[in-house]
């Protein structure tokens, strides 16, 4: 069994059917990936996953644990952490404060021995925001934004990390170095899985990827079965180039 | 003849210059697309032309006519359309309702939505749903539909690809090609230059809120790979 | 039967003046984003108008109707958008309200200046005098007819243009983004003051309907209308439909209640208290708000405060407390004395409002359980009263949060006016009662309570001057405690769940555990307050922790700027060290002093960040200076010492305290550009371009090249490589 398990998750909103019976698995020490094409369904997923939104039917277990009844503060407590799309950053507060409060809210509750203040610059360090650390976060552009989010993440300590669309906003050199730091948390032994539409990052480092369509899982599989999945090329991909 | 032309135009956030004299043209019924790095200033120069930020100094002329300090709503009538970074929808309405906000450009409601569900199948089916509560690359198509349905003479995009699947942008930028075809100038900012270098006909670079180059999008590609492998 | 049809029809009719008014409201609500809680003064305004032009000058009905709904009202609320209301685009809830509780303020303030309380104003019902519709069982008055079918066209007619027609989509576009709706071409100004125009049009024809069923009060009829927004609250503030419905439920209870409620003394308050009660249920019964994301940027801005500036705050603030209670002459003292506790309740709303976004409107009421348990647990002024009074206060503060916490914004802001309405009109005015037979309760005992001064290390302090120097101590300390919290985890915590409670839910934090914290840590500081304030008062009524009172410290600390202490120094000394100034300088002018709390709330949509935040600016050449501030301090001092050898008079002394700081200011000002001045022909560079933008001025290199291609990404990576 997978560290985190989605089984046969189904929501509708209204009469659109978002997910549609869905099943999904991320194993640690590897990157995931979940592409699909606008609106198919991987925020609403994400949402599922980490208990904002209750799903129609459907299973989510961590660990073996079912976490069907947990709130999302005792679900990141199980060791999941997530990104967002549109960024929920503390505009308020610097890039330092930021992920000093995701690493004060983990020591609060795992009395783990750990130092907030040292796990924080070395997060810092880790993801390269070193000459930032003190700005205000909402004077940074996207894509550090995007990297203050995953160095929150980060802070929790978690098993699981559910990132969407984490380098959009990015440019492509620091999608690269992006990728590297990506590649390196998985082999660190969690569990990742990544939400993109920068097909090459996905392709590069996800071991295995699943394709959502209209709710749907279409297609999962390794990158280069997916590359030459007819299904996968006519919703997403597209023929060109 | 310059459908926009910007000369020497100085702009800023407070006291902090953002733009530098930035002297840029755009050609009627061309594509151009501005390129540059994050916090360039791109942003700012679309908003300039479509009157949301103030010059400092400079002109601002479109088809000719100096425009600095024009409402952007005034612009907007004008044939000027600018589809912002990020959302460009209004999320507490439906989807029809921002499309009936697309009619103050002059055109009727049942033309926006001819066309637009025409471009968009996917709005059809969710023209009753809040705009805020569709995914990312809906909200997208929905901002987009604006530029399309409202026949402007100007088209400013700004980030258009940004969050969208590969195969929407590809369609996306298609359909910018075959826009331009009908005659509309378009000035289309971003970061990645491989996406729009295609469907350009001029290229310019931003750094710094300074235009550090000007060419066909050929030029600028074999500039750049000649610096490389000549130094 | 026929008494349960009377009331029926009383309650429908007064069910009717609730759908028109909070039809009004949710206009505004779903057109502007303002929760305009001047909507019923505004109603207020318009029946003084009426009565005014009908019933004074004797003008004929439709003449006074169309010039007040047709022409006054709407001019008004252009004048309100034009002047108020644009300046609050991209402002938090919090200054939101604010400007509005301060419109509010300001309106009661003017309809009494204009109309002087105390004077009867009869108003007659429209068709007073043709004989009722008979309805076989009852009957009904044509006044009640009229109000009916006004509220069903304005529901049917509000309906269609918000959804039907394109600028009623305009003006809900406009709320979402203002500045795309202009890129849409929609001229979002003119569309915001018909939008005003609107809502204002709707309060007045509210406040024409409702008037001559109740005396004509400027304060009754401004906050009667709380029913109103129990049913707007039940639409969410946005369906029309909905706040129809919760219309008639709300005054249909209002009916019966009238017409069934048994007499007893326990119950009249708790009829007067009804449209709150109702409130809060309704706000109970809500469903639960799904977790709040990221929301719009706001403009607000709190630097962190550092500890030395806070020692410097505090010890200034003691110094301030010892020269006071030793210039001033025991009624000053009396009088001027309150900023210190008033200004420690206003530093209750710091941690809560200013960091945690909460907003909470019944500090006050916070204070008078502290002030209540002082006088009842602190005979003979016992010091551990104070403990008491803190924990006492805190724990009921996080009971009225468990229910509260649901709510957040708007919503918890009008919970929390609820809660303190129920108090001082309900529970505060209950004649002795016991709970459960085995405890007695008797709040305020005769309408008021003794309370004793503080007895501590075997010293009395009575004396209005060694009040005033504990009050300034105590200032000082909470202020410290509020600086610590702000700096500190929870500080962080909170200001972080104010940004995003999605965001912080995802990252494991415990919301409840959090709100719940900070609600009571809020409500025992403003205890403390008021304990402090109950000792200063030396005897205690209800009517001194009234919602009307718990407005005022809310405004002012926001316009002071909430989210630094600085702002609540501020709150205390503009309501009770300013106001009483001006009465004593301008006589002539007391009667207008009425309107300066609203006046300066309703500039704050200028700036957000508050008035000492500016103030701060103002003076920041100076604290970089140390020459300006030793002379600045010396000559202070010196002041300080000739006024106590009475050479000079208290006037001459305070002319003395805002002239020398302004002075020092303006020459450290000075002196810090010339001297910059100096550096900058020291410089030999004629250009002075930013060292940033040194490699662009050059010609263009491969080195430019090689950093442009990297960010932009136009060609492989590889190439980087020794070639
Ligand atoms: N609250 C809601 N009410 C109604 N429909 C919704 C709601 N939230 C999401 N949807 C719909 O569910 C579908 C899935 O949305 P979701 O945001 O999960 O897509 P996505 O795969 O993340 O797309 P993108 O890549 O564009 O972000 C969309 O069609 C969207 O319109
Ligand atoms: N509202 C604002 N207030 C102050 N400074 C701002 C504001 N908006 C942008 N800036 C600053 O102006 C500069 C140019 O910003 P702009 O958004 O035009 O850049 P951009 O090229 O569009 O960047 P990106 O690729 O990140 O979208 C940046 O340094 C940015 O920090
Ligand atoms: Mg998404
Ligand atoms: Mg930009």
């Amino acid at each position: 069994m997978a560290l985190l398990e989605v089984s046969e998750v189904t929501v509708r909103f209204g009469g659109n059917v978002a997910l549609d019976d869905v099943h999904l698995g991320a194993e640690p020490g590897i990157v995931t990936g979940l592409i699909g094409p606008n609106g198919a369904g991987k925020t609403t997923l994400f949402n599922v996953i980490t208990g904002l939104l209750p799903p129609n039917v459907g299973k989510v277990t961590i660990d073996g644990r079912n976490v069907n009844r947990l709130s999302p503060t005792k679900r990141a407590r199980c060791g999941m952490a997530r990104t967002f799309q549109r960024l929920e950053l503390f505009s308020l507060l610097s890039v330092r404060e930021n992920i000093r409060v995701a690493a004060d809210v983990h020591k609060g509750w795992a009395r783990d021995g750990s130092n907030p203040a040292e796990v924080v610059e070395e997060i810092i360090e880790r993801v390269g925001l070193t000459a930032v650390a003190d700005a205000r976060v909402d004077s940074l552009p996207t894509g550090q934004c995007r990297l203050v989010e995953l160095g929150r993440c980060l802070a929790t300590k978690p098993k699981v990390m559910l990132l969407d669309e984490p380098a959009s906003g990015q440019s492509e050199a620091e999608t690269v170095i992006f990728a590297e730091l990506l590649q390196s948390l998985a082999a660190g032994g969690m569990a990742v899985v990544l939400v993109e539409h920068d097909v090459a990052l996905v392709m590069n480092v996800c071991a295995r990827v699943n394709v959502l369509d209209f709710g749907r899982i279409i297609a999962s599989g390794t990158p280069s079965e997916i590359q030459n999945d007819q299904a996968v090329l006519s919703a997403y991909l597209g023929t060109g180039s | 003849m310059n459908l926009l032309e910007f000369r020497n135009v100085r702009a800023a956030y407070d006291r902090i210059d953002v733009l530098f004299g930035i002297d840029l043209e755009v050609p009627a019924g061309s594509v151009v697309a501005l390129l540059g790095p994050n916090g360039a200033g791109k942003t700012t120069t679309l908003r300039v032309a479509a009157g949301l930020h103030p010059v400092l100094s400079g002109d601002v002329l479109v088809a000719g006519r100096r425009v600095n300090g024009t409402a952007p709503e005034e612009l907007a009538r004008r044939g000027i359309c600018l589809i912002p970074e990020g959302r460009g929808i209004f999320p507490n309405l439906s989807v029809r309702e921002n499309l009936r906000m697309m009619t103050y450009a002059g055109v009727t409601l049942s033309a926006v939505e001819a066309e637009a569900y025409e471009r968009f199948p996917r709005l059809k089916e969710r023209r009753r749903q809040l705009a805020g509560t569709m995914s990312g690359g809906e909200q997208q198509m929905l901002a987009m539909a604006r530029g399309l349905a409202t026949s402007p003479a100007l088209l400013l995009l700004d980030e258009l690809s940004m969050g969208l699947a590969p195969i929407i942008v590809e369609e996306l930028y298609s359909i910018v090609a075959q826009v331009a075809r009908e005659g509309v100038s378009i000035l289309v900012v971003e970061q990645f230059a491989s996406t729009v270098l295609g469907v350009a006909d001029l290229a310019a670079v931003l750094v710094h809120g300074r235009i550090a180059r000007v060419g066909t999008p050929a030029e600028l590609q074999d500039d750049l790979s000649k610096a490389y492998l000549g130094g | 039967m026929d008494k349960f049809l009377t009331f029926t029809i009383v309650g429908l009719s007064l069910a009717a003046i609730y759908a028109v008014i909070a039809s009004g409201l949710v206009l505004t609500f779903t057109t502007t984003g303002i929760f305009n809680f001047a909507h019923g003064a505004a109603g207020m305004l318009a029946a003084f108008t009426y009565w005014q032009l009908r019933f004074e000058w004797g003008w004929p009905v439709p003449v006074c109707l169309v010039l007040i709904l047709g022409v006054m009202a709407p001019l008004f609320g252009v004048l309100l958008e034009v002047v108020v209301m644009r300046g609050l685009r991209g402002t938090t809830d919090t200054v939101k309200l604010v400007v509005s509780i301060s419109l509010l303020l300001f309106m009661i303030g003017l309809a009494q200046l204009i109309w002087p309380p105390g004077v009867s104003r009869p108003m007659s019902k429209f068709f007073q005098t043709s004989t009722p519709i008979n309805l076989g069982p009852t009957t009904i008055t044509w006044h009640q007819a009229i109000t009916i079918m006004v509220a069903i066209v304005a529901a049917i007619g509000l309906r269609l243009v918000l959804t039907r027609f394109r600028f009623g989509i305009a003006m809900r576009a406009a709320v979402d983004d203002p500045s795309l709706s202009a890129l849409n071409g929609a001229r979002p100004n003119r569309i915001s003051m018909l939008a005003w125009a609107l809502g204002t049009a709707l309060a007045a024809l509210g406040g024409i309907l409702i008037a001559p069923n109740v005396t004509l009060d400027a304060p009754s009829l401004s906050l009667l209308i709380v029913s109103a927004y129990a049913a707007a609250i039940f639409g969410r503030l946005r369906s029309l439909p909905l706040t129809f419905l919760g219309a008639i439920v709300l005054g249909l209870t209002e009916g019966y209640l009238t017409g069934y409620l048994p007499q007893n003394q326990y119950l009249p308050g708790l009829r007067i208290a009804s449209p709150a009660l109702l409130l809060f249920l309704v706000l109970l019964v809500l469903p639960n708000p799904r977790l709040r994301g990221r929301m719009t940027r706001s403009r607000e801005f709190f630097p962190m405060p550092s500890i030395r500036g806070t020692l410097v705050f505090g010890g200034v603030v003691i110094v301030g407390g010892v020269v006071l209670a030793t210039t001033l002459s025991t009624p000053d003292q009396l009088t001027y004395g309150r900023l210190f506790p008033i200004g420690i309740i206003a530093l209750s709303l710091v941690p809560l409002v200013g960091f945690a976004g909460q907003i909470s409107l019944c500090q006050l009421s916070f204070a008078g359980i502290g002030g209540l348990v002082m006088a009842h647990l602190g005979h003979g002024g016992d010091p551990v009263a104070l403990i008491w009074a803190v924990l006492i206060s805190a724990a009921v503060g996080a009971l009225i949060a468990l229910p509260a916490l649901r709510l957040s914004g708007i919503y918890l802001a009008l919970g929390t006016a609820a809660f303190a309405t129920i108090l001082d009109r309900w529970i505060f005015t209950l004649p002795k009662f016991s709970v459960f037979g085995w405890f007695n309760v008797d709040l305020f005992t005769q309408g008021s309570i003794n309370v004793d001064p503080l007895t501590a290390f075997g010293k009395t302090f009575n004396s209005a001057a060694s009040q005033i120097v504990i009050g300034a101590i105590f200032f000082a300390l909470v202020a410290f405690l509020v600086v610590m919290i702000r700096r500190g985890r929870l500080g962080r915590r909170l200001i972080a769940m104010k940004d995003s409670e999605a965001a912080c839910a995802t990252l494991g934090m415990n919301l409840f555990g959090t709100k719940l914290l900070v609600f009571s840590i809020s409500a025992g500081i403003a205890g403390l307050g008021g304990a402090l304030y109950a000792m200063q008062l030396t005897s205690i009524q209800s009517g001194n922790f009234d919602l009307v009172n718990s407005l005022q410290v809310f405004a002012l600390s926001v316009v002071g700027g909430i989210g630094a202490v600085g702002g609540a120094l501020f709150a205390g000394i503009s309501l009770y060290v300013v106001l009483p100034v001006i009465g004593v300088l301008f006589p002539t002018v007391v009667r207008w002093v009425g309107l300066l709390p609203g006046a300066t709330g309703i500039g704050l949509g200028r700036d957000p960040n508050g008035a000492v935040s500016q103030m701060r600016d103002g003076f920041a050449p100076l604290a970089g200076s140390p020459s300006s501030l030793l002379v600045m301090t010396l000559t202070l001092a010196a002041l300080y010492g000739i006024r106590l050898i009475d050479a000079i008079d208290n006037w001459t002394f305070v002319g003395g305290l805002v002239i020398v700081p302004l002075v020092a200011s303006v020459i450290a000002t000075v002196s810090a550009a010339s001297k910059e001045r100096m550096l900058a022909q020291l410089e030999d560079a004629p250009d002075r371009t930013p060292m940033e933008w040194i490699g662009i001025d050059r010609p263009w290199t491969t080195e430019d090249l090689a950093t442009l291609d990297l960010a932009l990404g136009t060609s492989e990576l590889e190439l980087h490589g020794p070639a």
